[in-house]
């Protein structure tokens, strides 16, 4: 529990602050954030986050299992972008066992990343609108995001908590008509992006409510450790999929949105303006989806086809072995990080050579970017900080772990 | 993408931008490095670390202005107990190099660098709060994702993963 106490009144005479409890049952903090505010009249004076209630231990859990198992305690993390928690997290274990990746296993997960980011994208969009009084954007989003859920369903067999890639690759081969709905769904969508921008990117209403709110400067950002769109909105130029390339997205050509004035506009425009780059990444993806395996050849490591079990005792005795023993994982340690849709989403593992893994440490971006939203909100007025904690798009989840 | 042996010689190394520049600094700040799966280790002084953080900020060359991380792991029962993980990121030069500070297991304590990134803060509070390590010269220094009367630090290997009931 946090603490604040007001601050004492500079004159006497002149009236004290108050503290407000905003959250943790609060809608607009998209989950469990409490917020205290010390306010004068309408102006926020000081801000303080508070956080906590929905820590699980995870990374404690995950010391518990074998590294297979941890993959699906990865999905639970942020629940809105399940697939790029899975991407992490096996990308530091191959990482660490030196695994190679077929390619069509990373030109999958580049396509379903990305789903993902529009995934998250769209709910960002439609709630954050939804806080400033927009309703009709809330719908139209969860109707496209309804869309990419079935996809999602298609190929792992789960709506949200997909664990569809696995240590080695991912789980299964895409279903037959797979590519064909993927692509029906990337023509479509950027007329819908287009519904979404006529709705919100005009709107005077919407323009008062945005810009110039919220200012951040990129040396402010840069040091309070903000990362994503946060930290491009600023116009600090740095995409980690572009920069420092993972999971082959070197072969793919995409732009990085950058704002200038670091205000919640700026970062509205940079993650719609994503919402386009990643539908051109999907698009890429299906024109080049190379053919081949979806896992890698490593039989200690990943589980065998299920038709295998049934007909060789080899991949039995290995399905048996990694079940019940996992595989061991020589010794060291790896930071790996990729660009969520928030923001620099790092997993650090450690190794001690045993089945099991000795530390994983999640870097949560929004942990981070939420440093930055008192820095936004102070000396602001009251209803700008619904608009600030929209703009950085937390998720309670990956805070708390 | 075999894996390779670590590199630990500091002779074959000290052409890294972050390793010479604390080389040229403090030569008794540098305790060790470690060049292993493309990522570069440097295991600092525990008193070194706030201004050696503040002179890889602040290099000309290669600023490596960026606090991507700060985290822990417990050695229990060897020692030095804890490792104290600093990622740092040059966004200008897209590296990335690790600093490691090793403490005992004996009332850990070591300096805060809130003072070189304000963005540590939660980063530290955390690590305090699931760890007990003690950041000095931290403005608020109290547990964040526990309560606040909660016993104990759950990250700690001899902590049980049921907890305590």
């Amino acid at each position: 529990m946090a603490h604040l106490t007001p601050t004492p009144a500079l004159e006497p005479g002149q009236d004290k602050t108050m503290i407000l409890n905003m959250g943790p049952q609060h809608p607009s903090t998209h989950g469990v954030l409490r917020l205290l505010l010390e306010i004068d009249g309408e102006t926020v004076v000081r801000m303080m986050p508070d956080i906590g209630f929905l820590h699980t231990g995870i990374e404690k859990t995950c010391e518990a299992k074998f590294y297979h198992q941890v993959v699906p305690l990865t999905d639970r993390i942020d629940y809105l972008c399940p697939m790029t928690n899975n991407l992490c997290y096996a990308l530091a274990v191959e990482k660490l066992l030196g695994l190679e990746i077929p390619p069509r296993a990373q030109w999958l997960r580049v396509m379903m990343n990305e789903l993902t980011r529009i995934n998250s994208h769209l709910v960002w969009l439609g709630t954050h609108a939804l806080d400033l009084g927009a309703m009709t954007v809330f719908l139209y989003c969860f109707r496209e995001r309804e869309d990419i859920l079935r996809l999602f369903e298609a190929i792992s067999g789960q709506r949200m908590m997909t664990s569809y890639f696995r240590i080695g690759g991912v789980a299964l081969q895409p279903p037959l008509d797979f590519f064909d709905r993927v692509r029906k769904f990337a023509d479509r969508f950027p007329s819908r992006v287009d519904e979404y921008e006529g709705l919100l990117t005009g709107n005077p209403i919407w323009v008062m409510r945005t810009k110039g709110v919220a200012k951040i400067s990129a040396d402010d950002a840069i040091a309070l450790g903000a990362s994503g769109p946060t930290l491009r909105g600023s116009g600090v130029d740095i995409d980690l999929r572009r920069d420092m390339p993972y999971s082959g997205y070197e072969n793919f050509k995409f732009k990085v949105p950058l704002g200038v004035e670091g205000d919640v506009f700026d970062r509205y425009m940079c993650r719609v303006r994503e919402l386009r780059e990643s539908i051109a990444i999907v698009q890429q993806a299906l024109a080049g989806m190379p053919e081949g395996p979806v896992k890698a050849n490593a039989p200690k490591v990943v589980l065998p086809d299920r038709e295998k079990m049934k007909t060789e005792m080899e991949a039995l005795i290995y399905h048996f072995k990694i079940v019940t023993e996992g595989f061991a994982v020589p010794e060291g340690e790896v930071y790996q990080a990729v660009e969520s849709p928030r923001g620099e989403m790092g997993y650090y593992v450690v190794s001690d050579g045993s089945a099991k893994p000795y530390r994983v440490h999640m870097r949560s971006a929004c942990l981070a970017n939420m440093q930055a939203l008192p820095k936004m909100c102070e000396g602001r007025l009251l209803a700008d900080v619904v608009a600030a904690i929209g703009s950085i798009d937390i998720v309670l989840g990956e805070i708390d772990r | 993408m075999a894996l390779v042996p670590a590199v630990t010689d500091i002779q074959q190394l000290k052409s890294h931008p972050a390793i010479a520049r604390l080389l040229s600094w403090n030569e008794g700040a540098v305790e060790g490095v470690k060049f292993d799966r493309d990522e570069m280790t440097i295991y600092v002084a525990r008193e070194a670390i706030r201004e050696a953080c503040a002179l890889l900020r602040n290099d000309a060359t290669c600023p490596f202005n960026y606090l991507s991380d700060v985290t822990c792991v417990d050695w229990y029962p060897s020692e030095p107990r804890f490792e104290v993980i600093y990622q740092l990121l040059s966004i200008p030069n897209k590296e990335r190099v690790r600093l490691k500070v090793r403490l005992s297991g004996d009332n850990p304590a070591l300096d805060s660098v809130t003072s070189v990134w304000v963005g540590a803060n939660y980063f530290e509070r955390e690590v305090f709060d699931l760890f007990g390590v003690r950041f000095n010269g931290h403005p608020y220094l109290r547990r964040i994702l526990m309560p606040e009367n909660w016993e104990g630090h759950p990250l700690r290997k001899d902590y049980p993963v049921e907890g305590y009931r």
